[in-house]
């Protein structure tokens, strides 16, 4: 546990250290929802969209975050290195998931309260928003670690967005309704984390309470606690 | 050969070591061993299996076969690495961060408990003479000073064992000869040490020569015994001489 939080706080202290990365984290998210803010004036559609946004940016851009970091430490060598000291993979991956949890939050917190400022009207609880914000971000830590065991540079690195978001993307519901979807491509949507995401995030849009998103949450925890579990096997102490 | 001591502890003992990678055997039945307290040169051309066998030591190379006992444990055993330390060829240290938060890190990774870290990483700092950069980033150090922070970073725990690929590489010669009396030190401290080499001038520093060629072990020898054996002034031509008779014998079988 120790070396779990060890571990964490180094991967803070290089984030604190690329400054830009951590701008670019929390700019860009409400530079896009001000894009739409703006296009949208005077209709609900952010009202309707923006918590969904508000949910989707953290599990992309974390995502990326986290493959890459996870990525440049494979290469770097100091892998090898900490596969020989006594941390464990557990440490390992809960040390990144747990910092990059801590830059999910600010984000969240940023995002979700930029939205607000320009107009977003969330009829459910906003606190709930930022909590559903926050599993996002990390699911999509735990998913970039998980991937990033996959790529072997950074090119693959980055094509692993492409190949494990956006199919989420396009079955979640967001550009159609998940019902109106062929029945195949509807069970496609029921495997992946970002649907229940996506239904959390409309569901607060309309007003629900914490009753009606529990199962959508639960099920989301579930995606994050099966990412470590898949981050932790894809560690391998001994390679080739 | 006369390096079983009988009642000498064996820091590792290989027998019948056989590595696969990307298809061939590049270390094919080694039997090494190397005697606690000692300091052991690991020498051989570029490609000779050097740095296979020492990951082999230190648990992280995969398809590995025969024995390869570390401090009394098969390699690989958890608790061995509290014990072990290894400095990988390339340096292998966070290079976004400052030579202290590295240092912290790898001390905080070894067990060292929170009220001590400060003391040893200033401990280890000086040893690789790396006094006055404890605040720089290491992304901003020259390459012999990278060098130094990832030796360093495997001094931090104080290990039993210290596996070393060549880690006095692009170091001038004051540097070289005060790290060879650092590995001395801690040598009669009690401590094992396993440093890969090119040059051939630190060989004669260590008590014992392992000469490595195409992943076999062509000699086993005290530096003295380099020398009278193959007749050489000095160890540079010891070691050409050694490989060079190794290839023509293969040649002619
Ligand atoms: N990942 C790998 N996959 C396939 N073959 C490899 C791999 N790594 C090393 N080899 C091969 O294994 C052999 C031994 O490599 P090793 O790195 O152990 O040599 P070395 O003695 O350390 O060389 P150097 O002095 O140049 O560091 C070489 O022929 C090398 O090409
Ligand atoms: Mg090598």
């Amino acid at each position: 546990m120790n070396l779990t939080f060890a571990t964490a706080e180094r991967v803070l202290a290089q984030l604190r250290a690329d400054r830009r990365t951590i701008a670019l984290v929390l700019v860009l998210p409400c530079l896009l929802i001000g894009l739409i803010a703006w296009m949208f004036d005077g209709t609900p559609v952010l009202d309707q969209f923006g918590p969904m946004l508000v949910g989707l940016f953290p599990l992309t851009v974390m995502f990326l975050v986290t493959s890459v970091a996870t990525l440049r430490e494979r290469q770097s060598g100091t892998l090898e290195r900490l596969m020989t000291t006594p941390v464990r993979k557990g440490d390992f991956v809960a040390g990144y998931a747990l910092a990059f949890a801590n830059l999910a939050l600010v984000q969240a917190l940023v995002v979700v309260g930029f939205a607000t400022l320009v107009g977003m009207d969330v009829a459910g609880p906003i606190g709930l928003v930022i909590v559903v914000a926050l599993l996002d971000a990390i699911l999509g830590c735990c998913l970039g670690l998980a991937a990033s065991a996959l790529a072997r540079s950074e090119f693959q690195a980055v094509q692993m967005m492409p190949a494990i978001i956006f199919p989420q993307l396009i079955t979640c519901g967001l550009i159609m309704p998940r019902d109106q979807m062929p029945m195949l491509l509807e069970w496609l949507s029921r495997v992946f984390p970002l649907t229940y995401a996506i239904e959390a995030m409309q569901s607060l849009a309309r007003g629900d309470e914490w009753a009606d998103i529990q199962g959508a949450v639960g099920v989301i925890a579930l995606f994050i606690v099966g990412a470590v579990v898949l981050g932790v096997l894809t560690l391998r102490r001994r390679t080739a | 050969m006369v390096n079983n001591v009988p009642g000498a502890e064996l820091a590792i003992r290989i027998r019948g070591l056989s590595v696969e990678r990307g298809g061939q055997n590049v270390v094919a039945g080694l039997d090494i061993d190397v005697p606690g307290g000692s300091v052991v040169g690991l020498l051989g051309p570029s490609g000779s299996g050097k740095t296979t066998l020492m990951r082999a030591i230190v648990g992280v190379q995969d398809r590995v076969t025969g024995t390869v006992d570390v401090l009394g444990l098969p390699a690989g055993t958890p608790s061995l690495r509290r014990r072990v330390g290894y400095v990988t060829q390339e340096a292998s240290v966070y290079r976004d961060l400052t030579v202290v938060q590295n240092l912290s890190y790898f001390a905080a990774l070894a067990g060292v408990p929170a009220a001590r870290r400060r003391e040893t990483v200033g401990r280890v700092v000086a040893e690789v003479d790396l006094g006055g950069h404890e605040k720089q980033v290491v992304r901003t150090l020259s390459g012999g000073e990278v060098s130094r922070v990832s030796l360093a970073a495997a001094l931090v725990g104080d290990p039993e064992l210290l596996v070393l690929d060549e880690p006095t590489v692009g170091l001038d010669p004051v540097l070289r000869r005060d790290l060879w009396s650092l590995f001395r030190e801690l040598s009669r401290g009690g401590r094992t040490l396993l440093v890969s080499s090119h040059v051939m001038d630190e060989a004669t520093q260590c008590d014992r020569l392992l000469l490595l060629r195409a992943g076999g072990l062509v000699a086993d020898v005290t530096p003295t015994d380099l020398l009278r054996q193959t007749g050489a002034p000095d160890a540079e031509r010891a070691f050409l001489a050694l490989i060079e008779g190794s290839a023509a014998e293969e040649a002619a079988r």
